[in-house]
């Protein structure tokens, strides 16, 4: 009970002081639709490669997955800000539990992507996107867990290196990659084979494939068992690690 | 209140590809009793900060043992959170938030009712001259109503001690006093017994009953400000002769009543026609020498009498002054208050230093 409330106390001020500067939450939200209006196009010619019936059913999962990533990453800066007037330290002499401290920012980004996800389903859907609804349920869900992790990941980050000069190249460097190898922008399946072997140790392109099916309705096994495991695994080891940060002696 | 013995705390320092371990804080004893006001005295890097975070328990000691309000820092940590106040060097109040939401959340974080967090809040706001400032922003404040506003958050839950970890660096001389006078306070209105580090000499010498010297992670000495003065070096008496010809025996006259004449060190500094000596209980040596001055023809263009300072006591204590220490330090211990001091630049305190 505590704990409940003590996360709330977290997420209360901070989507408090989201709401005063929404800049963050409106980029956030614009990057998804220029994707979805200026790159969405470009698929239309090849919707028979792509196995589905409207370009759209292809690429609003994968604008998900991205939307889950990448916007989580970045959630990371505003605690370098927090830590450096000392907030972070102050919260840490109450007798709050850490992982409180953790998850009401998680509440917050959580609750952000969430509204992010309605808005580019729904825009999909507007663009011709046909989908089973089961599916896209389990697809917002399968985002929320992974945009989760990736959250926890930037917390813990922004606390370990305390520098946005240091992180910035760290979540470039790890992006790049990551945006190349889960397939949200082209099927991996149109590479060459050796491509498909690398992306197979991409996490995020099992989750890529199974909200993917997901919302083809097709609901296929081992991207479903792949990728939920994954997002499983990957949330549970950021939590572990960004609840540690804010418990280490010299976070 | 305070009980702590034989606290150290090691940091990996890397320069290039090699690692040192740095002790930053190297078997530290301490005792303060309830009602104390204590000042923990000492240059930067010396290991101040460290010693205050592991007793408010953010940093684990690497060894030794520490109770705080009767709790033990490792394993009772969040009792001791609970009884204790703590105000960090970089503050607590996010700058674009409204002050009083900060507080507020600050207080509920420690249980506080959201009403009861609120009302104490505001009550603390009056108290510390803080009045109509409730919604503003911390980053349209001045530095000294800012410094309070942190005072504020460490007071929400009515702490019985309060841990100020160099409370009025970067403030002007003004907002200085003026906070001088509401950290008095905490104990002449509130009873609590504080706790406050400073590399300022004359603020732990205006503040504290009881000062506690710290330096290259050791504590080199604890005692009042008074007895500290007194047994260090007694009062430094500087004569101005008028003529260049009697500095030497006036400086054998001065000589056999200095201190440093009983432990056969050379006492007397000669400068001009300054000769300067440290001497015990100068009040009422001094009408004795002048007396015996006179009787020689020797003639005096001046004479003055200097209460030894801290920054004295810190000298003799440690070989070095207090400001030496302070450019010293800096560098080649710049890395141990661990990372989170040397990057704040908020705290730097750069221009402070010199």
């Amino acid at each position: 009970m505590t704990f409940i409330r003590e996360c709330y106390i977290v997420f209360r001020r901070q989507l408090r002081m989201n709401l005063r500067n929404p800049a963050w939450v409106i980029i956030g939200m614009l990057q998804p639709i220029m994707y979805l209006f200026l790159f969405g196009p470009l698929l239309k010619p090849i919707v028979q490669q792509l196995g589905v019936d409207n370009e759209y059913t292809f690429f609003v999962p994968g604008m998900l997955v991205q939307l889950g990533i990448f916007g989580a990453f970045f959630a990371g800066f505003s605690l370098i800000g927090e830590w450096r007037e000392g907030v972070i330290e102050a919260e840490r002499v109450t007798p709050a539990s850490r992982t409180a401290l953790l998850v009401g920012r998680l509440i917050r980004d959580l609750i952000q992507l969430f509204v992010q996800a309605l808005i580019l389903v729904g825009l999909g859907y507007a663009l011709g996107m046909t989908g089973s609804a089961r599916g896209i349920v389990f697809g917002v869900l399968l985002t929320m867990l992974v945009g989760g992790a990736c959250a926890a990941a930037s917390n813990a980050l922004a606390l370990t290196t305390k520098s946005e000069d240091v992180m910035a190249p760290v979540i470039n460097m790890v992006m790049m990659p990551v945006l190349l190898l889960s397939g949200i922008l082209l099927p991996m399946t149109m590479g060459p084979k050796w491509l498909q072997s690398v992306s197979d140790w991409m996490p995020f392109r099992w989750v890529t494939d199974a909200v993917r099916t997901g919302f083809s309705g097709e609901f296929a096994r081992d991207p479903m068992i792949y990728g939920t495991a994954w997002a499983a695994v990957l949330f549970a080891i950021s939590l572990w690690w960004g609840t540690s940060t804010f418990r280490k002696e010299n976070a | 209140m305070i009980h702590a013995r034989g606290l150290v705390q090691t940091f990996q320092s890397r320069e290039g590809k090699k690692k040192t371990v740095v002790r930053a804080v190297d078997g530290v004893d301490l005792d303060v009793a309830e009602g104390e006001v204590v000042g923990f005295l000492g240059p930067n890097g010396a290991g101040k900060t460290t010693t205050l975070r592991m007793l408010t328990t953010l940093l684990r000691p690497t060894e030794g043992t520490a109770t705080v309000a009767g709790y033990d820092v490792v394993r009772e940590s969040e009792q001791v959170r609970r009884s204790i106040g703590y105000v960090s060097q970089a503050g607590g109040a996010f700058s674009a938030a409204r002050a009083g939401d900060e507080v507020v959340d600050h207080g509920m974080l420690y249980g506080m009712k959201e009403s009861a967090a609120k009302a104490r809040g505001q009550e603390l706001f009056e108290q510390l001259d803080l009045d109509g400032l409730w919604t503003r922003m911390p980053k349209n404040m001045s530095g000294g109503q800012r410094r309070r506003l942190d005072i504020v958050m460490g007071l929400i839950h009515d702490p019985t001690l309060v841990f100020l970890d160099e409370p009025t660096t970067g403030l002007d001389p003004q907002a200085r006093a003026n906070l001088w006078e509401h950290i008095a306070d905490l104990r002449r209105k509130r009873g609590a017994t504080v706790f406050l580090t400073t590399h300022y000499l004359d603020e732990a010498d205006h503040l504290s009953d009881r000062i506690i010297i710290i330096d290259h992670g050791r504590i080199v000495a604890s005692d009042t400000s008074e007895n500290l003065k007194a047994n260090v070096s007694g009062d430094l008496v500087d004569l101005e002769l008028s003529s260049a010809a009697d500095v030497q025996s006036a400086a054998t006259r001065l000589g056999s009543i200095a201190e440093a004449a009983r432990s056969g060190g050379d006492p007397v500094e000669i400068e001009g026609n300054h000769v300067r000596a440290r001497v015990a209980r100068a009040g009422r040596a001094v009408p004795g020498l002048l007396a015996d001055l006179g009787t020689a023809g020797i003639t005096l263009e001046s004479i003055e009498v200097h209460r030894p300072t801290l920054d004295d006591v810190f000298l003799t204590l440690t070989g070095r002054s207090l400001r030496d220490a302070q450019e010293t330090t800096k560098d080649d211990q710049a890395s141990d208050e661990s990372a989170d001091h040397t990057e704040q630049p908020a705290l730097a305190g750069v221009g402070q230093e010199k």
